[in-house]
C-alpha cells in the first residue's frame, strides 16, 4: 500500500531576551552550574514570578511575522508535574489562552515550490533546568541556570508531509525568527528543540493515523533522519497489518533509531490551571501596531522582492534572503556594482563558497560588500575578465587591499589595446602554421570549433588578461 | 509598658518615657517569662531585636524616627525574614533560614520597627484553631483551655497576653479576623492586593492577604500605614495609591450606611453572641449610621467553593516542597520516588495532606469543570453580590465568628465543623475585600468580635468606623484575666 506521511511540529524557540521570564537572572548560555539561579528561580519560598515585557514584545514579532491572530488577553496557567530540575513542581506555561492564534507560514522546497504551512498556535513558557547525571556517584546534580528561560512554543497544524518538508520548514522558521531577532535559533546550544508528530494513512485517506510524538530533537540533520525512521518503523508495522501505538518515543542520534520513552518520563494529568500569581496578559491594539510598525522585512517579503526587483530565480532569491545579514551583503553588493544578475551568482559562488569553506559566517567575511561591488564594476566595465577577477577575489580574500589596488600592484587589468593585441595575435599565427593549415581547410561549422585554440594561445600569451571579445574579432580578421 | 497602646508607645519614646531598648527588653522580658503558658512564639531572635531598638534609639535621637521606629512588632511565621528560621508553622521549614526579608518585613523594617519574633500558626495557615501546628498549638489567653483561632493565633494570643504591642497575619479565609475575634483583639484584613506578598509563604496565592492586628484600629491604621503599597516584585499587588490610614479615623458617621446580609443573621449564629453583635450595630447607629437590609444570595456556596479554590492553588503551590533544595529531606531516599513520598510524608501535617489530596482531586482531569471551574463561577457571583450590594450601602456588617472560642480539641477531629467556623469570613477573601474585626463584647467571659466588609479599596473607612465605635466602648480595652491580675 502507498502511504501518506502526515507530520506536525512543535518547537520550543528560546527567546533571546537578556533576563528570564519571570526573574531577573540573566540567560547566558554556558555560565557555571546553578550561578545564574535566584530565589525565584530556585522556588524559595514566598517568591513570586514577574513577567518580562520583552519575551511578551518577542512573542507578539513572532505573532505578526505569521500574520498571525494576537490574544489580546492570554492567560499564564500551571503545568503540574514533579520533577527535580522543575522547581516549584509546575511549570508556568499557557494552555487556554495562548499569546499568538491561528497563522500562516511559506516554506520553500528543494524544487524552488513553496507551500503554506498553518501554525496553530504558539503559547510563552518557561524553560526547566538540567538535570545531570554523571559525576555524581550514583546520585542527580541538577543545574537551574537555564530553569526560567523565557521559551515560545510553535504548533504547526499536521501539514508536513515529509522529512524534507518539516526541514524545509524549521529553515524557514530559524530564517524567520533571526530575521526578528527574537531568538539565536542555535540548535546546537538548544535555541530551537523540536517534538514531532508523526502518523501514516493511506494514500488518498482523510482520515489521520495514530500518531506517535518524538521528543527533543535538536538538528535539522536528526529531525531528518528521526523522521525517516519513524515513517520506516510505522510502515512495517501498518503493513504487516499491526497497529501503531500512540506514544511518546525518544530519538537516540548515537544509535540512529526511535524508542519508547519510559512511562516515567510520560506525565498524563498536568492538571492545568490559571497561575494565580499573575494576571492575565492583556495587549492593546496600540501596542500592537506600534510593533508591526518596527517590525523589518522579514523573509518572505524580501525572497518575492529579490524576483521582482532584481529578476532573480526563485531559488537564488531563496539562498539570498536566507538570513537577514546575507540579504544585506547581497543589496549592498548590488548597489555598488548595479547588476544584480552578476552580484547574486557571485555571492552565492565565490564568497560563500569561500565562507563554508573556512568556516565563517557573513558577519565575518574578510570581503566587505562595497569591496566585491567594485570588483564587480572592473569585470562589468572590461578592465578585468571573469577569469582573471577570481583571481583577484583570492588576493582580497587574503587581505591584499581592494580590487583596484590588486589590479594595480598586478598589472592584472585587461589588454584591449588593440595594437598590442594585435602583435600577440600575428605572433600566434605564424608560430602555429600547421594549425592555420588545418583550419583554412576547414568548413565554417568546424572553424568554430578551431578558433578556441588560437584564443587560448593568446590569452596565455597576455597571461589571460587579453580582451577575449576583441582577441576573437581580430582573429576573424587575420585567419583568411 | 505593656499596657500601653501602640499610638501610646509612639507618643512614650517621642516624649523620652521609656527607650526602644527598654521596651523592646520588657517584651522579650515578658515573653520568656509568660509565653510557656501561651505558646504564641516560634521564634524570639533577641539579640537581634536589642541590637535593632539600640538602633532605633539612635534613629529617634537623631530626629529622623518615622512614626514606627522603635516598636516591637510580632510577625506570623509566614513571613520570611532574612537569617531568621521561618517555619510557616511545618515540620517542613523547621531548618529554612531565609535569605531574604517579605516585603512587609523590609517595610518594618526601612521604618525602624523592631521585630520581637515570629508567632505560632496553623500549619501553612491551614486551620483555624492553631491545633495544626507543627510547634503545638497556642493557647487563647483568655481561657487557656480555648484556640486562639487560626491560622493567626500566635499573632492573636500574643497582641491579647501583651506580649507584642501588635503583630502581622495573613487572612486567606478569616486567618486575621476569626483570631482577632477570639482573642479580643482588633484584626483588618485589606482588600487583596493592597500589601505585597512577595516573601509571605503562599498557601493560596489568589486568597492571600497580611493585615495588622492589634488593640485597636488606630493602631491598625498605623501598622497598615507601613506595610501597605504597589509592589513591582508581586504582579497581583495593586497599583492603586495608598493613603494615609490615620486620617479619616474620626469622621463622622452620620448618614452612614450599613448593609446587614440576611444570611448572616440566620441559623448556625450562636444566639449570645448575634446578640453582642446586634447591640454593636445599636452602638453605630446612635453614632449616626442607618441599617440596612440587604442580600447576599449566593452566602450558602462560599464554604464549597472555597475549599474548592483554596486546597487547589495550595495542591500545587505546596509541590515545591520536595526535599531537593531546601527544607526537610527525609534520610537515605532510595531513589527520587522515595525522596519526594517520604519527605512530604513526614514533612506536612495531616491538614495540609488532606488539603492537597482535595485540591489535586478538584483540578484533576474529568473532575476540573465539575470543581474547579464552577467554583470560580460560583466565586464571580459572590463577588457580584457584593457590588450589588455596595450600590445601596457604604460598608456590611456582621458576626465574625458563628460563636466565641471553642474547646482545644473540640474540633480537631472534625474538618467540616472547623471549616464552618469561617463561614461569615470565606466570601471576603473570594470577593478581595476589606474586612475588619472588631470586639464586641463577651460571652461568659470569651471574647466576640463582629465584623465590617468594605468596599475594594476603602480601608480608610473600615478604620473610620471602628476607631468611631471604640470612642464610644471599652471592650478593645478589656484584659485578659491573668494580664489584668498582673500574674501575666
Amino acid at each position: 500500500m502507498q502511504w501518506e506521511t502526515v507530520i506536525g511540529l512543535e518547537v520550543h524557540l528560546q527567546l533571546a531576551t537578556r533576563s528570564k521570564i519571570f526573574s531577573g537572572s540573566p540567560t547566558t548560555f554556558g555560565a557555571e552550574p546553578n550561578t545564574q539561579a535566584s530565589a525565584v528561580d530556585l522556588a524559595m519560598p514566598g517568591m513570586l514570578p514577574v513577567l518580562n515585557e520583552q519575551a511578551v514584545r518577542y512573542a507578539v514579532m513572532f505573532g505578526l511575522g505569521i500574520g498571525a491572530d494576537i490574544g489580546k488577553r492570554s492567560v499564564f496557567d500551571r503545568k503540574n508535574y514533579f520533577y527535580p530540575d522543575l522547581p516549584k513542581g509546575y511549570q508556568i506555561s499557557q494552555f487556554q489562552d495562548p499569546i499568538v492564534g491561528r497563522g500562516r507560514f511559506e516554506i520553500q522546497l528543494e524544487d524552488g515550490s513553496s507551500r503554506e504551512i498553518g501554525i496553530t498556535r504558539a503559547h510563552l513558557e518557561e524553560d526547566a533546568g538540567k538535570s545531570l547525571h554523571e559525576d555524581f556517584h550514583g546520585m542527580s546534580g541538577i543545574d537551574l541556570n537555564r530553569a526560567g528561560t523565557p521559551l515560545l512554543e510553535i504548533v504547526t497544524e499536521p501539514d508536513l508531509r515529509s522529512a524534507a518538508e518539516a526541514v524545509a520548514y524549521l529553515k524557514a522558521l530559524h530564517s524567520l525568527v533571526t530575521y526578528l531577532g527574537i531568538s539565536d535559533g542555535n540548535m546546537a546550544e538548544g535555541s530551537m528543540r523540536c517534538d514531532i508528530n508523526i502518523s501514516l494513512r493511506p494514500s488518498g485517506s482523510e482520515a489521520y493515523g495514530t500518531r506517535a510524538e518524538i521528543k527533543n530533537v535538536n538538528s535539522f540533520r536528526f529531525v531528518e533522519r528521526a523522521i525517516r525512521h519513524e515513517v520506516e518503523r510505522q510502515a512495517d508495522i501498518l503493513e504487516d497489518g499491526g497497529k501503531v501505538a500512540q506514544e511518546t518515543r525518544l530519538y537516540d542520534a548515537d544509535l540512529d533509531e526511535t524508542r519508547p520513552m519510559r512511562s516515567k518520563e510520560v506525565a498524563n494529568d498536568y492538571r492545568y490551571f490559571p497561575e494565580p500569581d499573575l494576571l492575565p496578559v492583556v495587549i492593546t491594539d496600540d501596542y500592537i501596531e506600534a510593533i508591526r510598525a518596527s517590525l523589518p522585512e522579514l523573509p518572505t517579503e524580501k525572497r518575492h522582492r529579490f524576483t521582482e526587483q532584481y529578476g532573480l530565480s526563485a531559488y537564488d532569491a531563496n539562498v539570498l534572503a536566507d538570513t537577514r545579514p546575507l540579504a544585506d551583503y547581497f543589496e549592498a553588493v548590488v548597489a555598488g556594482c548595479g547588476d544584480a544578475k552578476i552580484a547574486a551568482n557571485w555571492v552565492q559562488v565565490e564568497l560563500l563558497g569561500q565562507l563554508n569553506r573556512n568556516e565563517l559566517d557573513i558577519d565575518n567575511s574578510p570581503v566587505p560588500a562595497d569591496a566585491l561591488g567594485g570588483l564587480i564594476v572592473r569585470i562589468l566595465d572590461n578592465s578585468i575578465s571573469g577569469k582573471i577577477a577570481k583571481q583577484v577575489f583570492e588576493a582580497m580574500w587574503q587581505g591584499e587591499g581592494t580590487a583596484d589596488a590588486i589590479i594595480e600592484a598586478k598589472g592584472l587589468k585587461q589588454v584591449s589595446d588593440s595594437g598590442a593585441l594585435e602583435a600577440m595575435v600575428d605572433e600566434v599565427i605564424a608560430n602555429n602554421s600547421a594549425q592555420v593549415e588545418q583550419y583554412l581547410a576547414a568548413d565554417e561549422a568546424r572553424r568554430k570549433k578551431l578558433v578556441g585554440f588560437f584564443v587560448g594561445q593568446v590569452m596565455k600569451l597576455s597571461k589571460g588578461q587579453a580582451n577575449p571579445q576583441m582577441v576573437n574579432e581580430l582573429l576573424a580578421k587575420k585567419l583568411v | 509598658m505593656h499596657r500601653h497602646s501602640v499610638a501610646q508607645l509612639v507618643q512614650g519614646l517621642r516624649d523620652k518615657q521609656f527607650s526602644s531598648t527598654e521596651l523592646t527588653r520588657h517584651f522579650l522580658d515578658r515573653i520568656a517569662a509568660l509565653d510557656g503558658r501561651y505558646n504564641s512564639y516560634i521564634s524570639v531572635p533577641e539579640t537581634a531585636a536589642m541590637d535593632a531598638a539600640a538602633a532605633a534609639d539612635r534613629r529617634l535621637a537623631a530626629g529622623d524616627a518615622a512614626v514606627l521606629t522603635g516598636i516591637p512588632i510580632a510577625h506570623k511565621d509566614i513571613f520570611c525574614t532574612d537569617g531568621l528560621r521561618t517555619s510557616c508553622g511545618s515540620r517542613m521549614l523547621d531548618n529554612f533560614v531565609p535569605p531574604y526579608d517579605a516585603t512587609v518585613i523590609q517595610r518594618f523594617k526601612r521604618d525602624g520597627a523592631i521585630t520581637l519574633g515570629k508567632t505560632n500558626m496553623d500549619e501553612f495557615a491551614m486551620g483555624s484553631s492553631n491545633e495544626s501546628s507543627f510547634y503545638g498549638h497556642a493557647r487563647n489567653p483568655w481561657d487557656p483551655e480555648r484556640v486562639p483561632g487560626g491560622s493567626s493565633g500566635g499573632s492573636a494570643a500574643a497582641v491579647a497576653a501583651r506580649l507584642a504591642p501588635a503583630a502581622t497575619g495573613t487572612d486567606t479565609g478569616g486567618s486575621i479576623r476569626q483570631p482577632a475575634a477570639f482573642c479580643g483583639i482588633t484584626g483588618l484584613k485589606p482588600t487583596y492586593g493592597r500589601i505585597s506578598r512577595l516573601g509571605m509563604i503562599a498557601f493560596a496565592s489568589s486568597l492571600d492577604q497580611a493585615g495588622p492586628m492589634a488593640r485597636t484600629a488606630q493602631d491598625c491604621a498605623l501598622l497598615l500605614n507601613t506595610m501597605a503599597g504597589h509592589d513591582p516584585l508581586d504582579s497581583t499587588s495593586a497599583a492603586v495609591a495608598t493613603e494615609d490610614y490615620t486620617a479619616a479615623l474620626d469622621n463622622s458617621l452620620e448618614g452612614l450606611r450599613i448593609g446587614l446580609p440576611r444570611e448572616y443573621f440566620g441559623e448556625g449564629l450562636d444566639a449570645a453572641t448575634g446578640a453582642l453583635v446586634d447591640s454593636a450595630l445599636k452602638e453605630l447607629t446612635a453614632l449616626g449610621a442607618r441599617l440596612v437590609e440587604v442580600s447576599l444570595p449566593h452566602s450558602h456556596l462560599t464554604v464549597p467553593a472555597y475549599y474548592v479554590i483554596a486546597p487547589a492553588e495550595a495542591s500545587t503551590t505546596l509541590s515545591r516542597f520536595d526535599g531537593v533544595r531546601y527544607g526537610h529531606r527525609c534520610a537515605d531516599p532510595v531513589d527520587l520516588h522515595d525522596l519526594y513520598t517520604r519527605t512530604r510524608e513526614e514533612g506536612f501535617g495531616d491538614e495540609v495532606k488532606r488539603r492537597i489530596l482535595v485540591g489535586t482531586y478538584a483540578l484533576s482531569a474529568g473532575y476540573y469543570d465539575a470543581y474547579y471551574k464552577k467554583a470560580q463561577q460560583v466565586r464571580r457571583l459572590i463577588k457580584q453580590d457584593f457590588l450589588d450590594c455596595f450600590e445601596q450601602v457604604d460598608v456590611i456588617a456582621g458576626p465574625t465568628t458563628p460563636g466565641p472560642a471553642f474547646k482545644l480539641g473540640e474540633k480537631s477531629d472534625d474538618p467540616i465543623a472547623m471549616y464552618l467556623e469561617d463561614i461569615y469570613t470565606l466570601a471576603v477573601n473570594l470577593a478581595g475585600l476589606p474586612g475588619m474585626s472588631v470586639p464586641a463584647g463577651f460571652v461568659q467571659g470569651r471574647p466576640v468580635g463582629f465584623q465590617l466588609i468594605g468596599r475594594h479599596f476603602d480601608e480608610s473607612r473600615l478604620l473610620n468606623i471602628a476607631h468611631r465605635y471604640q470612642q464610644a466602648t471599652d471592650w478593645h480595652l478589656q484584659e485578659p484575666p491573668e494580664v489584668a491580675e498582673g500574674s501575666a
